[in-house]
């Protein structure tokens, strides 16, 4: 790519503008379904394209950085272009030309009441989400940031007509703002001492280690909330399986990861020292955010719920990558340092391809069977082979196995986790290997969890009479699974040369990179170490499985033969066998739930062997909604009920009020 | 490079000829402490040899990937018996994976096991699937525990890199590697479904796990199913030698030392095989509710010897 | 660095310390609860001996003597009676989630290693290495002892505590003076008599040797 990186960032606009103008196209003819659909969506996902190779032409470049004239008058929008926000916008081009496709035959089908301005509120969404990435003052960074809220917002609220995405809407808007305040507050601090709120300016300041802290937890705190972070991820469960499909995937594979973003545009970029516990901090956030999310999906009965969960897994897992680059770079350990953060870049772009993926999945299945509810599934892939095999793909990636992309980021994370006992602290060196388990833990219930997702969608018996009769998948959405699936094929397979990127990244974050290590064995092998340490080849892995299924398979025809023929299934021979004797996704959660059980908080209803209709019935609830949230709602709920005292209705009493206050300041201030 | 190449496909099809050997000398073994005769050591092969000639059998709804699960989890365990150091260090596949590498290459091999288990859609399908992924993400994170301690001590997770370290180091006592090992035996059962987790030789429908998800294959697939299982038993076996008894296993370059490797192999082989025996004969199985307690264990004795060796060997 | 093969044997015996407190924490029969303790007695005996034999500390034989009547024989003899005559030889008794427990022990004795590493340089011994060891091992008796439910489990705690003491004396200073050993094994001995009697009486009173029944005995 010969983009310089000037160049690379007008580049970056015109997708921008691009993207606008297909946005305020869509008003032009609000009810033409066919216009927005067929034309203005496609149009969308070649900008998508066009982003990913700008971010791929910036993340070599140096930063490059420009001043519009938008914007306050003694504050106008400073943008920037380099590796850190190449990256993060390759991502959102990625994700956005699979999820552009995607809607094209999405949101046809759901016959939106004014297609036009779902297209507005759609491109506005990824114009926001480009702009956070590519504002260089808190000004303009603030307003990117909210108008990412809002348009999303409305997007989950697409069907405003259910009460109960009302309900989500509200709040995913509620907990959005409480960020919204902790990230202000977090660049106010940091203004105080620059003096201005430009980027540029916040870099050259130096924090006294107390206001350090205190910028990094409102960081932590306020992108928490937006990326889900426990205990700030109630919003998450309830806002994604209430959003059109394409709306999750770009939420979910994008919109968390400009949290993650910010926080490292924050720790690593604005704040020009780390501390180690910060880096404790985060990765014990990351952790029990990683189990946390991976038990809930683990016992959820609906499909969306259940990769909103996985969401809060994976976003769990690249923080604590960061967590440990904090820590890395906080000992002056910078190469190591590198290792996790590439890791957990690496992760949150493996997230975006395979979520998005799994996401539009869902929305095929939601649309071919109108069903979120995994009791009422089973048996698609006779029915749906297109989105049984990317949905395969999605799977497999997502659970962590070689040779697809998720296993590339956990094997590099584990790795940084196996160099830890080489940390200047004792209790870090025991303690952190210790942590490794909890990960390790998470990784492998993912497994579980999709093996549960996968198998109950898509195998076994239908659940439901009328799953014979759904379709497969239109072309449109085909393509956008073929976009997504080669996405995740290709970043697990060539690992190399994606951490050759990532190098940039992390050069420009902690000064280290990894591709010394690298060079030395070749494009075939990762070596985040050396070769003697560690080294993983995907590709060898796949030439090997699929040249040993090859042999195997001709042999086997050759030696013997392949005669087959069917029959009724075996089952230990039960003669009858009924789609409700398989597993239900309760059933296949219901491990788990007796296993992990202090962490849920279980209802249920258990029939007596003398009932006439034994009905069975229970609920898994989150400790936390009734620990912190609703004790929360309840203050706030006392507070304004004292404080709507003041309230009469009365306009002299409140000019009365005002009248106070005034006198008030006056005598303050004099 | 041939010469790589030769000593490559020599040691795998080693291991994938000589799997079922291992499966039948335990048998054997187990045979004789429960005062039975047994079939002999070749069973396996003649069982094998009557499943490849049969007919398959699939059920009316079982889908494609019913059908090529046998031979992608035959395919993972080949490529594991290709990675794993068994008779030399100088392997080239053996770059392509270190210790977690090959963690998830067994993980992939399990979860195609327990889609294809789902796929008909029959209750004990099911349940053998989740009780497989249940057993498994429970014994992963005391897997990696174990790993941590040997990989401390030789700088490495390269199970090359370790077997040459450990294999070189003058001897000492390891408390640590003791705890290590006893952990990755304990793992071993349970990741390989034997006693006290599984039970290899039940039918009974409540207490499967790895037979219920192999329930409706049938003839060849079977086969296949039953040939990987026994590989995997063979490479884990493998991995523990790897890790804790290195020695015996041939240099890089060091061909004169090939049939002592073999034969230091093959030794090492048996005494666990009988070993593995012993420990089925004296252990009962045990419920599945219990296993986590099993697994705790295991990871705690793993924990302990990460933290010894921190103590006492640094 | 390779160590001597005396200095090999303490590690591996002190490790084995370790893995019996924490065996101690997980055993749900009181029987086994007894034998571990019994086992520990005997790893304690072996390890002082060895140190004596390494050290040429003819007074630490004394004490593997004192520990190995005690410890192996005495005391587990006691216990074993005294479950016969309370008739609870085969109780099995319900514990509180062993994992967490056992991820409570770990951080202990992280925490126990990490407090010792000062006190280990400071000590010239062979054995310095082993204190780590011997401090995790009065802890995890102490945690045993307050997830206990029932009062002979409790007891047994509190005499493998004495273990870990007795073990980290021998680690850091090759043991306590001869007058100090014996008299501490006085105290336990006839502190498990106490118990003993104790326990009769709180089954006479409350027909269990359960001891939350004694939360009843406070003031209203």
């Amino acid at each position: 790519m010969s983009l310089d990186a000037l160049s690379a960032l007008y580049a970056a606009i015109g997708v921008i503008m691009f993207w606008l103008a297909l946005g305020v196209a869509g008003l032009v003819r609000v009810h033409d379904e066919r216009f927005v659909f067929r034309i203005l969506f496609p149009l969308g996902s070649l900008g998508g394209a066009g982003l990913t190779l700008v971010g791929l032409a910036g993340l070599t470049q140096p930063a490059a950085s420009l001043v519009l004239p938008l914007g306050l008058p003694d504050l106008p929008f400073h943008l920037r272009l380099d590796p850190l926000s190449s990256f993060f916008l390759a991502l959102l081009g990625l994700a956005a030309a699979g999820i552009s496709l995607f809607s094209a035959a999405y949101f046809r089908k759901t016959a939106a009441a004014q297609p036009g301005l779902t297209g507005l509120q759609y491109h506005l969404f990824l114009v926001s989400m480009a702009a956070v990435c590519l504002a260089d003052d808190a000004y303009f960074f603030m307003v990117a940031w909210e108008t990412m809220a809002l348009s999303s917002y409305f997007l989950v609220t697409t069907d405003h007509h259910v009460a109960e995405i009302r309900r989500a809407g509200f709040l995913y808007l509620l907990i959005a703002h409480l960020g919204a305040i902790s990230i202000l507050l977090c660049f106010g601090v940091m203004q105080n001492t620059a003096g201005e709120y430009t980027f540029a300016s916040m870099r050259g300041a130096k924090l006294s280690d107390f206001w350090a802290t205190a910028v990094f937890l409102l960081a932590l705190v306020g992108y928490g909330a937006k990326a889900g972070f426990v205990p700030l991820h109630a919003w998450l469960p309830e806002a994604h399986p209430a959003a059109p499909s394409p709306v999750s995937a770009l939420m979910s594979g994008v919109m968390l990861k400009m949290a993650i973003y910010g926080l490292l545009r924050v720790t690593f970029d604005l704040l020009s020292q780390q501390i180690w516990w910060w880096g404790v901090l985060a990765l014990t956030v990351g952790l029990v955010s990683a189990l946390f999310g991976v038990m809930f999906a683990a016992v959820q009965t609906d499909m969306k719920r259940l990769l909103a969960y996985s969401s809060i897994e994976n976003i769990g897992i690249a923080l604590s990558g960061i967590g440990l680059a904090i820590i890395f770079h906080a000992y002056a350990m910078n190469v190591l340092a590198a290792l996790a953060l590439i890791a957990a870049l690496y992760h949150c772009i493996n997230h975006a391809a395979f979520k998005s993926l799994l996401f539009l999945v869902t929305g095929s299945v939601l649309h071919a069977t109108r069903e979120r509810s995994l009791g009422h599934l089973g048996g698609l892939i006779r029915r749906m082979p297109w989105v049984a095999a990317f949905g395969l793909i999605g799977t497999l990636a997502i659970a962590g196995l070689p040779p697809l992309n998720g296993f590339v980021s956990e094997w590099l994370l584990l790795q940084a986790f196996l160099l830890t006992p080489g940390l200047p602290n004792s209790y870090l060196n025991m303690l952190v290997p210790v942590a490794t388990a909890a990960l390790v833990l998470a990784s492998a219930l993912a497994a579980y969890v999709m093996v549960k997702f996968y198998g109950v969608v898509f195998l076994g018996q239908p659940r439901d009479g009328k799953l014979n009769e759904v379709h497969d998948a239109s072309k449109w959405e085909r393509a956008a699974f073929v976009w997504l699936a080669a996405a995740c094929v290709l970043l697990g397979l060539a690992p190399v040369a994606v951490i050759a990127q990532l190098d940039n990244v992390s050069q420009m974050l902690v000064g280290a990179t990894l591709s010394g290590n690298m060079g030395r064995s070749g494009w075939l092998f990762v070596t985040p170490a050396s070769p003697e340490r560690a080294s993983y080849s995907a590709p060898l892995f796949l030439i090997g499985i699929v040249s040993a299924v090859l042999v195997v398979f001709l042999l086997v025809r050759w030696v013997y033969h392949g005669r087959a023929r069917r029959a009724a299934a075996w089952d230990c021979g039960f003669p009858q066998q009924t789609a409700r004797m398989q597993d239900t996704a309760e059933g296949f959660g219901q491990p788990i739930k007796q296993i992990f059980e202090p962490f849920f908080r279980i209802e249920r209803h258990l029939p007596k062997p003398t009932d006439e209709r034994p009905y069975y019935w229970s609920k898994t609830e989150d400790h936390l909604w009734y620990w912190l949230y609703l004790p929360v709602a309840n203050t706030v709920q006392w507070v304004s009920q004292v404080i709507g005292v003041l309230q009469h209705g009365r306009i002299h009493v409140y000019l009365v009020y005002s009248f106070v206050t005034l006198l008030a300041l006056l005598l303050l201030i004099r | 490079m041939t010469r790589f190449l030769f000593s490559q496909l020599f040691q795998t099809l080693l291991v994938v000829l000589a799997a079922p050997l291992l499966l039948g000398w335990v048998n054997q073994c187990r045979a004789w402490l429960q005062n039975r005769s047994g079939p002999g050591w070749l069973q396996p092969y003649r069982v094998l040899r009557k499943l490849f000639l049969k007919d398959a059998v699939l059920a009316y709804n079982a889908s494609v990937l019913f059908r090529i699960t046998p031979y992608v989890v035959f395919g993972c365990m080949a490529l594991a018996a290709s990675i794993v150091p068994v008779l030399a260090t100088d392997l080239p596949f053996s770059p392509a994976a270190d210790v977690i590498a090959l963690v998830g290459l067994f993980a992939l091999a399990r979860v195609f096991m327990a889609l294809a288990a789902m796929d008909v859609g029959t209750a004990f399908g099911s349940m053998g699937a989740r009780r497989e992924m249940l057993i498994a993400s429970l014994a992963e994170p005391a897997l990696l525990m174990v790993v941590f301690t040997p990989s401390l001590i030789s700088g490495s997770t390269a199970l090359t890199t370790i077997v040459e370290t450990l294999a070189h180091s003058r001897l000492a006592i390891y408390p640590s590697m003791a705890f290590a090992g006893v952990a990755f035996v304990m793992v071993m059962l349970a990741e390989n479904a034997r006693i006290p987790i599984d039970n290899p030789a039940t039918h009974l429908e409540l207490t499967m796990i790895h037979e219920a998800m192999i329930l409706e294959y049938s003839a060849r697939h079977l086969a296949l199913m039953e040939w990987a299982n026994a590989i995997k038993l063979t490479v884990y076996s493998a991995v523990g030698v790897a890790l804790f008894l290195p020695w015996g296993i041939a240099q890089a370059g060091d061909w004169t030392m090939m049939p002592l490797a073999i034969v230091a192999f093959a030794a090492k082989m048996a005494a666990g095989g009988a070993g593995l025996a012993v420990l089925e004969a004296v252990s009962a199985k045990l419920r599945i509710f219990r296993a986590p307690e099993f697994l705790g264990m295991a990871f705690m004795l793993a924990v302990l010897g990460i933290l010894t060796h921190f103590l006492l060997e640094r | 660095m390779i160590l001597p093969l005396s200095a090999q044997l303490i590690n591996l015996l002190a490790s084995l310390m370790l893995l019996l407190a924490f065996a101690m924490l997980a055993q749900r029969r009181i029987l086994s609860l007894i034998h571990l303790f019994a086992l520990q007695g005997a790893v304690l005996t072996v390890n002082t001996v060895v140190v004596a034999q390494s050290t040429a500390q003819a007074h630490l034989l004394y004490s593997a003597g004192l520990t190995l009547i005690l410890k192996v024989i005495v005391l587990p003899w006691i216990l074993h009676r005294l479950i016969d005559r309370l008739n609870i030889r085969w109780d099995v008794e319900t514990l509180i989630n062993i994992p967490t427990i056992m991820l409570v022990g770990i951080l202990l004795v992280i925490l126990a290693f990490n407090l010792a590493l000062p006190i280990s340089q400071l000590a010239g011994t062979i054995t310095r290495a082993t204190i780590g060891i011997a401090m995790a091992s009065v802890l995890l008796s102490m945690l045993m002892m307050i997830t206990r439910r029932k009062a002979v489990p409790q007891v047994i705690g509190f005499l493998a505590m004495e273990n870990g003491l007795f073990f980290a004396a021998t680690s850091a200073t090759y043991g306590m003076p001869m007058v100090v050993e014996l008299g501490i094994a006085l105290d336990v001995l006839v502190g498990t008599f106490i118990f003993g009697i104790f326990f009769f009486q709180i089954r006479e009173t409350f027909d269990s040797l359960d001891i939350h029944h004694l939360e009843k005995l406070k003031e209203k």
